[in-house]
């Protein structure tokens, strides 16, 4: 195990942080803004985010640069920005932390399909070494590469990251198949479990989904196919149109109520994204508190 | 597939070989009956047996065989619509079914639609001088603030394989984009595509929009994205939902199929 990465674990799983896009549009982001532009337009406010989440209990809190490779910005005029965004991004969530909580960086998917020749192995890993480089340059403590569905496109993004030095996470989305149990291109856990630590992952992983329950199996089988620690960030459902509003049905309670089943499926790492907020890291850190303060729950 | 082929060709050679061929499963029997019967009905087994590669060309996603077996049968005289409706069409189902099943994902959905597509270049223009009408008339796009098209693009393949003509507007289209695209087009289809939460209420506003044109009962409007619901769905008014690709398809001909 990546020593980093060891001490971090040494007392039990830990708590990471939830969804950033919501919780900006409770802060004025518009439904079509980018948000990693709130770096630089309006960083006092993806401050708020950050130490939200540093206040409700996260140990680990990610960065507003999901989506801020070369390829993504360029879609929004921002390609000559990609070393500020990303830098900014890290500098925020830093201050934040206040040294209370260690910042994981966000690497998103470049929106590009390489079966379709929309882009190439080649320019998804350059995109990739330039977004890496510049969180680490940064001081970021460590890179998650996160919401990906595609391994060919994982793969060059967790060996640019790899590339750092920084500890690297590695995530996908498993909600397809029959049993929901596959990424949309139909990467089963235990495929990607074994390409992205081959990639150099030290940390193996599932975000965003159908909902937390269907993450406890993908999580059993992850931690069934590494010897690496796992991270599982899962949405709290899937949204639903109530008088006008957008809203998700799963409590914080509810979602927290499943951290005891995942940390048994072997979960290390454990936070929420889409619908989370900094409700459902209190619930998720009440939760496992008790479940260390218990005898034999530990 | 394999059976439904031979069966048409056994009904050709049964007329020009004077002989009742029912009996016959294999095409090699087959053949040699239609050598005695004539080149015509040599002509026949032959077309038949190329075109169940062609059937097999989609499935397994080639797209060089399934063109140059296109082109092939179109200038021996095969009919066009005929290649579509009996061997092109089915073998989309087929890849539905599997993906229905477990054994596609969208890596092979992908390599199907490409095959499909390329036979569609040569054979489209054909049908277009003849007159012929698609299956439906589709407008698809992401909407207003959303630049996610994987999935579009995916559905945009599935239709038109499906038979469907398809008029693609992109990502972050504008529900007075839909509106004006579906009046000039005369388009029967709406679908609309988006990723994120955030961008999900656009929807609304566009079926908003189409109604406000008076468009509402001209089109049948589906919808989908990672974070749709068939719940959601109906509730923003919508005529269906659909979690993948293939069904997408499925629901858009069913849909055009119970209007007519």
């Amino acid at each position: 195990m990546h020593p980093f990465i060891q001490r971090l674990l040494t007392h039990g799983p830990v708590v990471t942080d939830g969804a950033w896009g919501t919780e900006m549009q409770a802060r004025g982001l518009s439904g079509s803004e980018f948000p990693d532009a709130w770096n630089l337009s309006h960083p006092e406010r993806v401050a708020e985010v950050a130490r939200s989440y540093v206040r409700a209990g996260s140990r680990v809190i990610l960065t507003n640069t999901f989506g801020a490779n070369r390829l993504r910005l360029s879609h929004h005029d921002l390609a000559g920005q990609v070393a500020e965004i990303n830098r900014s991004g890290v500098e925020i969530s830093r201050q934040a932390a206040a040294g209370r909580a260690y910042v994981f960086a966000s690497i998103g998917p470049s929106g590009k399909l390489l079966l379709s020749g929309e882009t190439t192995p080649e320019e998804l890993r350059l995109a990739f070494d330039e977004q890496a480089q510049a969180l680490a340059a940064a001081g970021a403590d460590a890179l998650v590469v996160e919401t990906m569905t595609d391994l060919e496109e994982a793969l060059p993004a967790v060996k640019a990251a790899h590339a750092t030095g920084l500890p690297v996470v590695a995530c996908m989305v498993f909600d397809s198949g029959k049993d929901r149990d596959r990424t949309i291109m139909g990467t089963t856990p235990e495929q990607a479990a074994q390409a992205l630590a081959e990639a150099g992952a030290d940390v193996i992983g599932a975000n965003c989904g159908v909902g937390i329950a269907g993450y406890v199996p993908v999580c059993q089988r992850l931690h069934a196919a590494t010897d690496r620690p796992v991270w599982i960030k899962a949405n709290a459902g899937l949204p639903e149109l109530v008088d006008g509003k957008i809203v998700y049905r799963t409590t914080p309670q509810t979602f927290a109520g499943y951290a005891k089943a995942l940390v048994a499926a072997g979960a290390s790492f454990l936070g929420g994204c889409c619908g989370t907020n900094p409700e459902f890291i209190r619930a998720l850190c009440h939760e496992l508190r008790d479940a260390r303060s218990t005898p034999g729950g530990g | 597939m394999i059976q439904w082929g031979l069966r048409s060709a056994s009904a050709t050679v049964s007329t020009l070989a004077g002989a009742d061929v029912t009996e016959l499963t294999q095409a090699n029997e087959l053949r040699a009956l239609a050598g005695k019967a004539g080149p015509l009905a040599e002509f026949c087994i032959m077309a038949m047996e190329d075109l169940k590669a062609l059937h097999e060309a989609v499935i397994n996603g080639d797209a060089k065989t399934a063109r140059a077996i296109t082109e092939k049968a179109l200038a021996e005289g095969v009919e066009p619509l005929r290649l579509v409706n009996e061997f092109m069409v089915p073998a989309m189902d087929e890849v539905g079914r599997r993906f229905e099943c477990n054994e596609y994902f969208v890596p092979e959905l992908l390599l199907s639609a490409r095959a499909m597509k390329s036979s569609l270049e040569l054979i489209r223009p054909l049908l277009t001088a003849q007159g012929t009408q698609p299956v439906g008339r589709v407008v698809i796009g992401t909407v207003k603030g959303d630049l996610h098209d994987i999935g579009k693009n995916l559905v945009a393949a599935m239709l038109e394989g499906g038979g469907f003509e398809v008029i693609d507007l992109g990502v972050n289209v504008t529900p007075e984009k839909f509106v004006a695209t579906v009046r000039e087009k005369n388009a029967n289809i709406v679908a609309l595509s988006a990723l994120l939460t955030t961008t999900m209420p656009a929807m609304k506003t566009t079926i908003e929009a189409i109604k406000e044109a008076g468009l509402r009962d001209k089109v049948t409007i589906l919808v989908g994205g990672a974070p749709l619901t068939q719940k959601y769905a109906d509730e923003i008014g919508a005529d269906g939902f659909s979690d993948n690709a293939p069904g997408a398809a499925v629901l858009a001909k069913k849909k055009v199929a119970s209007a007519a």
